[in-house]
């Protein structure tokens, strides 16, 4: 009898543990990466933070894109940049959205740290970005030559988030071709 | 039985006995005192009896914060995309309290369905979506979503969420 | 040199695995020693604790070193300094983060085996060799962690930011560089303790002298935990701006939970030193309280407690931090649930004893822990159950701590008053008869005379706090016979008690006078504005601009005036980094012992007048000095000279 009781702790342990695998089991399944998969992309109609030009949704199709919500107060964005470059430089178009952001203080950042951006959209008050479902800065968005969006990622962009991301972007490019 | 073991036994019942009278006072007093988060789709939709303390939370719409000219009350709506409810706070706002950022209020509906808030809470980070608030606007664009499939997908021009009066 | 600073974050990752190869042969090479009763193979596990320590403190430094240096290609520093940040903030934002915050925990640990390594002298060979065996396997687990799933050198190449994200302003702050590492000495340390009592129950010699060994390591981990927790809350209080002190959020909630079953822990090896007695259950707290300080380190900093999103957000880290609490606690409880029986306690006592008392504390300890578990992991069940979202409010904590602590004070009081083995109830009623009349008569006259009306739970909080004191004094007063001259004499260990005791009573009165009788006050003022809160005003003089290295602030001046004279100027802030764009409040706090003058800033309102929270907190500071008490308690007990035989007597 009292041999069993030493297993008790031991029981409640792999109880809790099988519970909390179980819920983040069934928390992966309801939590889909973004309603808007699949879906085109919202309608916008806003301004160019390099120069100034209307563009709108239409711009956007044509070539597949990858859309990156950023922010000059966002350090993330900062972290995630270089990376960015890097992927411009590969032929990988790029289009911003300077997401609740100073004009002025966007095109500083593109001066001093390199434009990877095919062009940035200007998003001052958060209205594109709430129709986007954004939690905040950064987040990338997939989207295909139709314009529909294909995948999400929240958080920074990185060379292990792109080796996931790279597969469906080129199979986007390829179909394009 | 040994009376030592008797007595050991006896002891041992007693605290089964005093530790789960603990435990089930524990778990009654628990539930009396958790706040539900309610979205403000749920609010709006009716689904929150006055009176009763709920969380509340969602983005501040653009626009909204109306200060009293007296005193520090202070007015705004929050949104999850889909719908707003009004929120009347009397005092200090935390610091990332800005149009546009997701809050958590703690506090009651009142009768004409203005949240009167007891505390207001913004995390110190801008980065930072309070959890619940992230879960609101993804289930009111999953309803949005649902929605627009059951108008037939006819008009697909259609954004997601109804933004908030810009 | 150039050279070298250009690869410095190479040099770190290197020798990080350099410590992991270290902390693998500290596993493999002594328990394969012990195994095959080779003495020589069981010697290797103390130079390989202090090489590998000394691997992850050249690490931790090249992390430093990086930030110091500003080498914005490291990921980790791009996205956490800045070359505004003064220096020192620099160095603190290391531990600023996840990733850093891991190597600071993975390093600790290598100093504490370091630790044992070289203060274990009095110890069998065989049984050192356990100890920092199995405080490798730890080690081996974490640094694994660290390389594969939150390097802290991941660089940013080829073309790195030019400028840093900034530390989060909330940590740019003197409290945010000690307390961290404080508080996770305390969680690491606490693996000392479970180390031991994984050796023992190995070795089957589950026996006093294990006690004895395993109690100034236990007692030194509380030490930390104690003091990190205090310089948390103190933290909280004056830096979130608007003077709260204890939040029962998950983060406080994680420190708590350990430091509530390493006191229980504590106590039950104390009866295990003296008396043989509750092994298994002493075992058994060793495990939690690790168990409870790793759910504390790892499960909160990655964000699993407050959200279930972190955990999708970033599966790797969290199936990585799951299987390893998975691996370490199930473990050892497999190990506890084989071992154990072998070694069941022998030795009688009554139920009128220190025994049973001290066992009544230990299970009013772990009762509320439990209760902070349960209020902690509640939210996330129903979470997972898909019931939807809910907060557990602190007015569920405080309706549990308020009857358990008044409960655990009584007990402490009798169980310090009472003898091992056996006692009467007549006795000890004896003793401390005089301490519970004094205790009775100061709850009930005391708030009346100073407040004029009583409150049921300033009443209970001033009594416990008054029984406590008294009766400590009265057990004092018996074992000296009454003279001063002789209780330097009663054992460092006991006056350790004695002065920890005390504090836990400080503490009591600190958190009861300030729950009960803080005043507050929202408030919209304008330049030349008095308002009156208790016995003081508050005259809003002047407002300007402060500039600060990488901030600016707004800043307003108050003129506190107590009968009719200016005892205080106090100038709150709200400053505005540039770098993240955020605001903080910078509260102005004038301090004496028995009460603080807490003044923050609201935000600005239309014609210069600001919104302002003006507070009065009675006894604030004596919730903080308790834990100071009980430090320095553990501190004495910790020098006993018991604790510095020599091996003979230590086998004996």
């Amino acid at each position: 009898m009292n041999r069993i009781l030493l297993f008790v702790p031991l029981a409640i342990f792999a109880l809790m543990g099988i519970t909390f695998w179980v819920g983040l089991g069934i928390e992966d399944k309801t939590s889909l990466p973004s309603p808007l998969i699949d879906h085109p992309f919202p309608e916008f109609e806003l301004g160019v933070v390099e120069d100034g030009r209307t563009l709108t949704t239409a711009d956007l199709q044509g070539k597949p894109a990858l859309v990156n919500v950023w922010a000059t107060w966002c350090p993330t964005c900062k972290a995630e940049h270089a990376f960015l470059n890097e992927l411009a430089a590969d032929g990988v178009r790029i289009v911003g959205i300077n997401y609740k952001d100073d004009v002025e203080k966007a095109r500083d950042w593109l001066a001093a740290f390199g434009n990877p951006y095919d062009y940035n959209l200007s998003d001052p008050k958060g209205k594109l970005g709430l129709e986007l479902g954004v939690y905040g800065a950064p987040e990338t968005f997939l989207v295909d030559a139709d314009g529909i969006i294909r995948a999400k990622h929240i958080g920074d962009l990185n060379a292990d988030v792109w080796k996931k991301l790279k597969p469906q972007f080129d199979a986007m490019s390829g179909a394009e071709q | 039985m040994h009376p030592q073991r008797k007595k050991r036994l006896r002891l041992i019942l007693f605290l089964v006995i005093a530790v789960g009278a603990a435990v089930g006072l524990a778990m009654y007093s628990l539930s009396q005192n958790i706040n539900l988060f309610q979205t403000p789709t749920q609010i709006a939709n009716g689904e929150v009896p006055p009176g009763r303390t709920i969380r509340a939370g969602g983005l501040v719409v653009e626009g909204s914060v109306v200060r009293d000219k007296e005193g520090l009350g202070v007015t705004f709506r929050v949104t999850d995309g889909q719908s707003e409810v009004p929120i009347h706070y009397e005092g200090i706002l935390p610091d990332l309290f800005r149009e546009g950022q997701g809050i958590v209020a703690l506090g009651q509906l009142d009768n004409s369905g203005v949240f009167e808030a007891s505390e207001v809470l913004a995390k110190h980070d801008e980065n930072y979506m309070p959890p619940e608030v992230q879960d609101a606007l993804e289930k009111a664009h999953l309803d949005g979503k649902a929605k627009m499939e059951n108008a037939n997908s006819s008009d697909t021009d259609t954004s997601y969420g109804k933004g908030a009066g810009y | 040199m150039e050279n070298l600073a250009l690869y410095l974050p190479e040099i770190g990752q290197f020798a990080l695995i350099l410590a992991l190869v270290m902390a693998v042969l500290q596993v493999v090479i002594p328990l394969l020693g012990v195994n095959q009763g080779q003495l020589w193979l069981m010697g290797y596990a103390r130079p390989f604790a202090v090489g590998q320590a000394l691997f992850l403190v050249i690490s931790l430094f090249v992390l430093a070193a990086c930030f110091v240096m500003d080498d914005f290609s490291v990921a980790y520093v791009a996205a956490n300094s800045n070359s505004l940040l003064p220096v020192q903030f620099k160095i603190s934002a290391v531990w600023g983060a996840h990733e850093g915050s891991l190597l600071l925990w993975v390093t600790m640990l290598g100093l504490w085996s370091v630790a044992v390594a070289l203060l274990s002298r009095s110890l069998p060979l065989d049984m050192v060799a356990r100890v920092l065996s199995i405080m490798g396997m730890i080690s081996v687990g974490f640094i694994l962690f660290t390389l594969e799933t939150s390097n802290p050198f991941a660089r940013h190449l080829p073309s790195p930011p030019m400028e840093g994200g900034d530390l989060n302003p909330l940590l740019q702050d003197f409290g945010l560089i000690v307390h961290p590492p404080t508080l996770y000495m305390g969680y690491v340390g606490l693996s000392v303790a479970f180390a031991f009592a994984l050796a023992a129950l190995m070795s089957g010699r589950l026996d006093a002298a294990w006690a004895r060994w395993s109690r100034p390591w236990t007692t030194a981990a509380w030490i930390f935990l104690t003091v990190g927790i205090a310089l948390g809350s103190w933290w909280a209080y004056y830096e979130l701006g608007w003077g709260g002190w204890w939040f029962w959020d998950p983060v406080e909630n994680a420190s708590l939970m350990p430091w509530l079953v390493a006191t229980a822990l504590l106590h039950s090896l104390a009866v295990t030193e003296k008396r043989g007695l509750f092994k298994s259950w002493t075992v058994l707290l060793a495990i939690f309280a690790f168990s409870l300080s790793l759910l504390g380190t790892f499960l909160v900093r990655s964000g699993v407690l407050t959200s279930v999103h972190a955990f999708a957000s970033d599966p790797e880290r969290g199936v990585f931090i799951l299987a390893l609490l998975g691996i370490c606690v199930g473990g050892s409880l497999l190990l506890y649930a084989i071992k154990a029986p072998t070694v069941a306690s022998v030795g009688r006592y009554e139920v009128v004893s220190r025994e049973t008392f001290l066992l009544l504390n230990n299970l009013v300890l772990v009762v509320m822990a439990l209760a902070v578990l349960t209020g902690t992991l509640y939210p996330l069940v129903y979470d997972f159950m898909g019931l939807g979202k809910l907060s557990v409010g602190a007015a569920w904590f405080n309706t549990m701590f308020v009857p358990l602590t008044v409960i655990l004070a009584v007990l402490m009081g009798l169980g310090a008053a009472s003898r091992w083995k056996k006692d009467t109830l007549p006795r000890l009623a004896g003793v401390t008869a005089v301490a519970a009349l004094v205790a009775i008569v100061f709850a009930v006259v005391t708030p009346f005379i100073v407040q004029g009306e009583w409150q049921g739970k300033v009443v209970l909080g001033l009594g416990v706090a008054a029984w406590l004191v008294a009766a400590t004094l009265a057990d004092i007063w018996k074992k000296s016979h009454g003279k001063l001259a002789k209780i330097p004499k009663l054992g460092m260990s006991y006056l350790g008690m004695v002065l920890a005791h005390t504090g836990v009573a400080i503490t009591i009165v600190g958190v009861t006078m300030v729950s009960n009788y803080s005043i507050e006050k929202s408030v919209r003022m304008s330049p030349g504005d008095v308002e009156t809160l208790g016995d003081y005003q508050f005259e809003f003089t002047q407002s300007g601009k402060i500039e600060g290295p990488n901030y600016t602030s707004q800043a307003v001046r108050f003129n506190v005036i107590q009968d009719g004279e200016v005892i205080e100027q106090l100038t709150p802030e709200k400053r505005h980094y540039s770098a993240r764009n955020s605001i903080m409040t910078e509260a102005a706090i004038d301090v004496t012992l028995f009460r603080d003058i807490y003044v923050s800033m609201g935000e600005p309102l239309e014609n210069g007048a600001w919104g302002m929270r003006l507070q009065v907190k009675p006894f604030m500071r004596w919730t903080w000095l308790g834990a100071i008490f009980m430090a320095l308690g553990g501190f004495l007990a910790m020098l006993d000279k018991r604790y510095r035989r020599r091996v003979g007597v230590a086998q004996a």
